[in-house]
């Protein structure tokens, strides 16, 4: 039933995603915040990142699997590495974001009376939103594309049907893994472009 | 009456700069006093070390006789108005967001902040129903000025400070928005500290005159006394100056 297959696996495939990206905001989103408050942490921190992006995804995978607690095979390794590759974006986006800020409205605020706090919550947070939503949108396209590779370690989701079609030469397979992959990455390219711009505030 | 603020020796240095040499002067109660001087010449500093902004390398700033470092940063903020040069809106509220601004921050509750802001509108010549709702980008830079005067006077501080508040605006809207201002403080009996580079709109708008000159203070005094300064720099800002000016004050 290839029907059904591409259904669970699909959902599967969203799973793995999902589950990702939300792990990858709560860390990137706070780290890059306080990276603008901290500013000689960010050589290090995103050293760090930018490393995680140029390794390569397989080897990834290798160097992960012989690990305690984060390795093994299944689900979790996978979703360990796919983090590793979503932070970079998410973090330069926030940085970028916040720092963006035009100094005299950061002036003013202080000028005002806010406290750090508000400062952060009311005016530098909202003002750098879109930048910061920018990055969560292009390291969850990414992510969809990337966890075809979940399924070299057994993580499942669609890239089941592309090493099974590579396996077997099988197009059919293939495209049964390609397309809905493209489909899911084309639409929640639109629907956080959409987020973008309803929760922007300017 | 003690003076509202007092600047004693104030130096400041930021690097290896000195920005602000051995400044003293006094702003008594219900006065507007108006710190004229070139650009680069140190008003904009001067007015950020009376709410704390900037704190004094060497001397000290007294706020109601009490020394700016000793005060609590945040209060001294919200008790004291502040127009800042260039505006400073905050882009993302609207107008009546950014107005009621520190009377939030104060806690006030919203029905009291919403009248405060409608009655401040309408003092400053901006209808309510048109303008509060707008953002700060759907207005003229005169308008936006309004809305700085408007947010700077929220909590109804007893000390304004303005940053050229005039700055870039064409000169009949100056004229009007120096005349409303003009209003205003004698209206609510506001003391003021208004920094300028402008001589017509110091000797317009100041009851005193301070002229500062590379972070010093060439020249303190009345209108008249003003007038007949012999000093260097003032002298140069006699020149800018028509002669019909010197004969109607
Ligand atoms: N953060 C800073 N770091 C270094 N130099 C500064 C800083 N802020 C101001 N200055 C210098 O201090 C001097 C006075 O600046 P200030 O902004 O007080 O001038 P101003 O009189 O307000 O000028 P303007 O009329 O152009 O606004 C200038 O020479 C400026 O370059
Ligand atoms: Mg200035």
């Amino acid at each position: 039933m290839l029907a059904r297959d591409i259904v669970d696996l699909t959902l599967e495939h969203l799973y793995l995603v999902g589950v990702s990206m939300g792990i990858a905001a709560s860390l990137a989103i706070p780290v890059g915040i306080l990276l603008t408050r901290r500013m000689f942490l960010q050589r290090w921190v995103l050293g760090f990142a930018n490393v995680m992006q140029t390794v390569p995804s397989l080897a990834l995978f290798g160097f992960l699997i012989p690990l305690p607690f984060l390795g093994g095979i299944g689900k979790h390794t996978a979703i360990v590495a796919l983090v590793l590759y979503a932070l970079l974006p998410i973090l330069r986006n926030t940085l970028t974001g916040i720092l963006a800020v035009d100094p005299t409205v950061r002036e003013s605020a202080v000028a005002m009376g806010m406290t750090g706090r508000q400062l952060l919550w009311e005016v530098e947070l909202p003002l750098a939103t879109r930048t910061i939503l920018a990055g969560v949108r292009i390291a969850t396209v990414t992510t969809i594309g990337t966890a075809t590779i979940a399924a070299a370690i057994g993580g499942g989701g669609l890239g089941v049907f592309i090493f099974r079609g590579l396996a077997s030469v099988d197009t059919t397979l293939l495209l049964a893994g390609a397309v809905p992959a493209a489909l899911i990455a084309v639409a929640a390219d639109r629907g956080l472009e959409w987020v973008e711009q309803k929760l922007s505030p300017v | 009456m003690s003076p509202l603020v007092s600047f004693r020796q104030v130096a400041t240095r930021i690097g290896q700069k000195d920005i602000l040499c051995n400044l003293s002067f006094e702003v008594e109660a219900g006065e507007t006093l108006v710190l004229l001087g070139r650009s680069g010449s140190g008003k904009t500093t001067a007015l950020k070390m009376v709410n704390a902004l900037l704190l004094p390398s060497a001397g000290e700033v007294l706020i109601e006789d009490r020394p700016t470092t000793r005060w609590d940063p945040i209060g001294l903020k919200r008790r004291t108005g502040y127009v800042i040069q260039e505006g400073g809106l905050f882009p993302h509220f609207t107008v009546a967001a950014n107005v009621g601004l520190v009377p939030r921050l104060e806690g006030w509750p919203s029905p009291k902040i919403e009248a405060r802001v409608e009655s401040l509108l309408n003092q400053v010549g901006l209808p309510p129903a048109q303008f509060a709702q707008r953002y700060p980008r759907e207005l003229s830079g005169g308008q936006r000025q309004r809305v700085g005067i408007a947010r700077a006077l929220a909590a109804d501080p007893p000390l304004m400070l303005l940053d050229e508040p005039f700055g870039a605006l064409d000169p009949v809207t100056r004229v009007e928005l120096q005349h409303m201002l003009i209003d205003l403080r004698d209206k609510l009996g506001k003391t003021a500290l208004l920094v300028t580079h402008d001589v017509r709109e110091a000797l317009l708008l100041g009851t005193r005159i301070g002229v500062l000159h590379n972070g010093r203070l060439a020249f303190f005094g009345g209108r008249s006394d003003f007038l007949k300064a012999q000093d260097e720099e003032v002298r140069a800002f006699h020149t800018c100056l028509g002669d019909t000016w010197k004969d109607s004050i």
